[in-house]
C-alpha cells in the first residue's frame, strides 16, 4: 500500500493463484504486514498495538461478561456480583476488563502525546489524526456507558451527572436529556440502552481502527526525525525501511509483555486500586455520595468542565453578551467539548512545517508544558470544587486553550528550527552510534575510589 | 534511550494514576488504624480459623440488623474460606430463614439460599461493605501501600466498631453515639463488649479480637476469590515475565546483524 517502493505478494502455487484470483486476500494480508516500516521507531511507536490488544481483550472479556450480565436496574448490581462470586473465573474476567480499560485510556493516551511531540498529524496524516480522535471519543462514550453498567453509587450518579451536561443546553436542554436517557432521569431504560451501545460502540472502534490503519499504511508511519522514506527506488527505500513483520512485530510484542507484566500485577493483587469504592454500593437515587468523581481517565476534562462558575469575569462577559443564554453551566460544557474539538483540530492549528519536535526548540517546552499540565488537570479533577483548586483548573484550562490556539499557531512562525535529520537511514545510525559511544562496557571515565 | 523512554512511561503511569487515589483518599475524616491482616500482601491469605470465628460473631451480633444478600451459604464450605464441613454449613444455614417464592412462605434455609437482606433501612447489607469502605490507604495517601497493606476497608470496619467513645447525644427522638473511626455522630450504638461470644477454639473474646474476626470475615464476604486471584497474579507475572525474556532476546537477536550492517557503514 504504502507508495513506499517495496515487494508484492505474488501467488507461486496453483492453489494460491486459484485463491488470488477471486479473492486477493492473502495478498492483502501480506502487504499489511510487511509493510516498509522507518528503521528509526522509538519506544513510543509500541502504543499503536497496545491499543489494538487493548480493543480485542475488551471485546473478548466483554462478550463474556454480558453472557452473565443482567441489564436491569433491579438485577443489574446482583448480576455483576453474580459474575464475582459464581462464574468460573468470572472475578478474573471482570477485573481484566475493568482495568483493561484504565491500560486502554493510558495507553491512547500516551499515544496521542507521542503524535503531538513527532508531529505525527501533520500533512499527509490529518486524516489518521482526525481518525484517530474519532476513536478517542467513541472511546470515551463507551467507557462513560460501561461504567453505568455495574449499578452502583458512582455509576448512578456519574450518568446522572454527565447526561445532565446535556440537559444545560439552552432550550432544548431538557428534551435532549429526556430523549438521550428514555425518561426523566437515570433509570432502567437508561440502563438498557447503555447496555446496547456499550455493546455496539466498540465494533465501531474496531471499524475506525481499520480505516487509520489503512489511512497511514496510505501514507507510511511517521518516525522520530519526521523525516519522510525516500521513495524514488526500492534499494533507497529498503535503506530507511525494514517490513513490520518480523522486524517491529517481535519488538512491539517484547514490549506488550513488559507492559502486561504490570497490567497483570495490578489486577491480580490491587483491583480496586484506580476504581472509585463507591461503587460497590447499588445505586440508590435517594442517597447522594459525598463526591461524585469519574474515572481518571476523564479527570482533565471534569477540571475544564467545573473550572467556570458564574464569578470568572469571561463567563459573566458571554453571559451578558448572549443575553444569559449562556450561563455558568453551559460554558463549561461547551469548554469541555471546545477543548476536545481544538485537539482534533491540531494538524491544522500548528503552523510549524517542520514535524519532529526533537527539531523545534522551543516548542519542545511547550509540549512539556502541556503534559504538566494535564497531570495538573487530572490532579485537580479528583479535588472538590472550591478555593485553591477551581483557580487550578482555570489556569489550567486556560493553558490548554492557549496552547492549540495561541501558542502553536505563533511557533510556527516565531521558532527557528535546528536542521533536520539527513534521512531516515542517518538518523538510524547516529542513534547506534551514541549507544556504544557511552557504553557501560567501555573503561569508566569516573575513577574508581580505592576501597 | 530505551531506558530512558521506559522510565517516562512508568513515571508517567505512577503520575496519571496518583490523582485518583488521592480522591480516595482524602474522603475518611476520622481516625482508622492500620491493623494487620492475614490477608493483606502479595501472599496474604485468609486465616480458616479467624473466618470461622468471624462468622460467629456476624451470626451472632451484626445479623439481627444487618444482611448477607450476596453471601450464599454452600459459599461457606469453599476453599479459601471459612471453610465450614458441609454438614456443619447445612446446619448453621437451617438456623436463617428465608422467603420461597414457590411455597409462598418462610423456610428455612438450605446451601444454594443467600443470608437474608438487612432486616431495616437503617442498617446497610455488609456484603461489600469493606469493598465500599477502602480508601485507607497508607500515609499521604499514596496508595501503593495497598500492595503491602490491602485496601484498607477492613481496618475502618474493625476501627468502626471499636471507635465509640461514648459519648451519647439524644436529638429528634433518637440515639446518636459519636464513633471517632466515623468522625461523626452515627445512629448505630456500641455492639461489641468483652467475652460477649464465646470461642470454642478457645480465643479469648476481647472486644478488638471480635473487632478484627469479623473485619476479616466481611474481608472474604467483599472478595471471597481473593486467594485465588493473588495466585493467578503470581502464575501470570511470572509467565509473562518469562515470556518478556525470551521476546527480549529474540527481539535483539533479530535486530543484530540490521544493526551490525547499520555499524559498518
Amino acid at each position: 500500500m504504502s507508495g513506499i517502493p517495496h515487494d508484492h505478494y505474488e501467488p507461486k502455487s496453483n492453489a494460491e493463484k486459484w485463491i488470488h484470483r477471486r479473492l486477493p486476500i492473502v495478498g492483502l494480508i501480506y502487504d499489511t504486514i510487511t509493510i516498509p516500516t522507518p528503521k528509526n521507531l522509538n519506544w513510543m511507536w509500541i502504543w499503536g498495538i497496545v491499543l489494538m490488544t487493548c480493543l480485542i481483550l475488551q471485546i473478548v472479556t466483554g462478550i463474556v461478561l454480558a453472557m452473565h450480565y443482567t441489564p436491569h436496574v433491579d438485577h443489574a448490581f446482583a448480576s455483576v456480583e453474580h459474575i464475582m462470586r459464581n462464574v468460573n473465573g468470572g472475578h478474573m474476567i471482570r477485573y481484566i476488563h475493568q482495568n483493561g480499560s484504565m491500560l486502554f485510556f493510558f495507553a491512547v493516551y500516551l499515544h496521542m502525546f507521542r503524535s503531538m511531540y513527532y508531529g505525527s498529524y501533520k500533512a499527509p496524516r490529518e486524516i489518521t489524526w482526525i481518525i484517530g480522535m474519532l476513536i478517542y471519543l467513541a472511546m470515551m462514550a463507551t467507557a462513560f456507558m460501561g461504567y453505568v453498567l455495574p449499578w452502583g453509587q458512582m455509576s448512578f450518579w456519574g450518568a446522572t451527572v454527565i447526561t445532565g451536561l446535556f440537559g444545560a443546553v439552552p432550550g432544548i436542554g431538557e428534551m435532549l436529556q429526556t430523549w438521550l436517557l428514555g425518561g426523566p432521569a437515570v433509570d432502567n431504560a437508561a440502563l438498557n440502552r447503555f447496555f446496547s451501545l456499550h455493546y455496539l460502540l466498540p465494533f465501531v472502534i474496531l471499524g475506525l481502527s481499520i480505516v487509520h490503519i489503512w489511512a497511514f499504511h496510505t501514507t507510511g508511519n511517521n518516525n522520530p526525525t519526521g523525516v519522510e522514506v525516500r521513495r524514488s527506488s526500492k534499494e533507497e527505500a529498503e535503506k530507511d525501511t525494514l517490513p513490520f513483520w518480523p522486524y517491529f512485530v517481535i519488538k512491539d510484542l517484547f514490549a506488550l509483555a513488559v507492559i502486561f507484566v504490570i497490567f497483570w500485577a495490578l489486577v491480580g493483587f490491587m483491583p480496586n486500586f484506580l476504581g472509585h469504592s463507591d461503587n460497590y454500593i447499588e445505586a440508590n437515587p435517594l442517597v447522594t455520595p459525598p463526591e461524585i468523581v469519574p474515572e481518571w481517565y476523564f479527570l482533565p476534562f471534569y477540571a475544564v468542565l467545573r473550572a467556570f462558575t458564574s464569578d470568572v469575569w469571561i463567563v459573566m462577559a458571554v453571559n451578558w453578551l448572549t443575553f444569559g443564554i449562556i450561563d455558568a453551566t453551559f460554558f463549561g460544557v461547551l469548554a469541555m467539548f471546545g477543548a476536545i474539538f481544538v485537539w482534533a483540530l491540531l494538524p491544522w492549528l500548528d503552523t510549524s512545517s517542520v514535524r519532529s519536535g526533537r527539531y523545534r526548540p522551543m516548542f519542545k517546552w511547550w509540549f512539556w508544558l502541556f503534559i504538566v499540565n494535564f497531570v495538573v488537570l487530572t490532579w485537580v479533577g479528583a479535588m472538590p470544587a472550591e478555593g485553591i483548586y477551581t483557580n487550578i483548573a482555570l489556569i489550567g484550562t486556560t493553558y490548554w486553550f492557549a496552547y492549540f490556539l495561541v501558542i502553536l499557531p505563533l511557533l510556527g512562525v516565531l521558532e527557528k528550527p535546528l536542521p533536520e535529520a539527513e534521512s531516515i537511514e542517518e538518523d538510524f545510525k547516529a542513534s547506534l552510534k551514541s549507544k556504544s559511544d557511552n557504553d557501560p562496557k567501555g573503561p569508566s571515565a569516573e575513577p574508581i575510589p580505592a576501597e | 534511550m530505551k531506558l530512558r523512554n521506559f522510565a517516562v512511561a512508568a513515571l508517567s503511569a505512577v503520575v496519571l494514576a496518583l490523582p485518583a487515589t488521592m480522591a480516595e483518599a482524602k474522603k475518611v475524616k476520622g481516625e482508622v488504624t492500620n491493623f494487620d491482616f492475614s490477608f493483606q500482601g502479595l501472599t496474604g491469605t485468609y486465616d480458616r480459623n479467624q473466618l470461622q470465628r468471624g462468622l460467629q460473631v456476624y451470626h451472632e451480633v451484626c445479623s439481627s440488623c444487618h444482611g448477607l444478600q450476596y453471601v450464599a451459604f454452600r459459599t461457606l464450605s469453599d476453599r479459601n474460606g471459612p471453610e465450614l464441613p458441609d454438614d456443619q454449613m447445612r446446619a448453621f444455614a437451617d438456623m436463617y430463614e428465608v422467603w420461597d417464592n414457590e411455597l409462598r412462605d418462610w423456610r428455612p434455609a438450605t446451601g444454594p439460599d443467600h443470608f437474608p437482606e438487612s432486616q431495616f433501612e437503617g442498617a446497610p447489607d455488609l456484603s461489600l461493605m469493606t469493598k465500599a469502605r477502602a480508601g485507607f490507604s497508607g500515609p499521604y495517601g499514596l496508595g501503593i501501600n495497598q500492595l503491602m497493606k490491602g485496601i484498607g476497608g477492613p481496618e475502618y470496619v474493625a476501627s468502626f466498631l471499636l471507635g465509640y467513645t461514648g459519648e451519647e447525644d439524644f436529638q429528634a427522638g433518637s440515639m446518636f453515639y459519636y464513633n471517632k473511626a466515623y468522625g461523626d455522630w452515627v445512629s448505630m450504638a456500641p455492639v461489641l463488649f468483652d467475652d460477649m461470644v464465646f470461642y470454642e477454639d478457645g480465643t479469648p473474646a476481647t472486644e478488638e479480637q471480635m473487632a478484627l474476626d469479623v473485619a476479616a470475615f466481611l474481608m472474604w464476604t467483599a472478595e471471597p476469590k481473593l486467594v485465588e486471584r493473588k495466585h493467578a497474579g503470581f502464575v501470570g507475572v511470572i509467565f509473562l515475565s518469562v515470556l518478556a525474556a525470551l521476546l527480549y532476546l529474540t527481539n535483539k537477536q533479530l535486530w543484530a546483524p540490521v544493526k551490525k550492517a547499520a555499524k559498518r557503514d
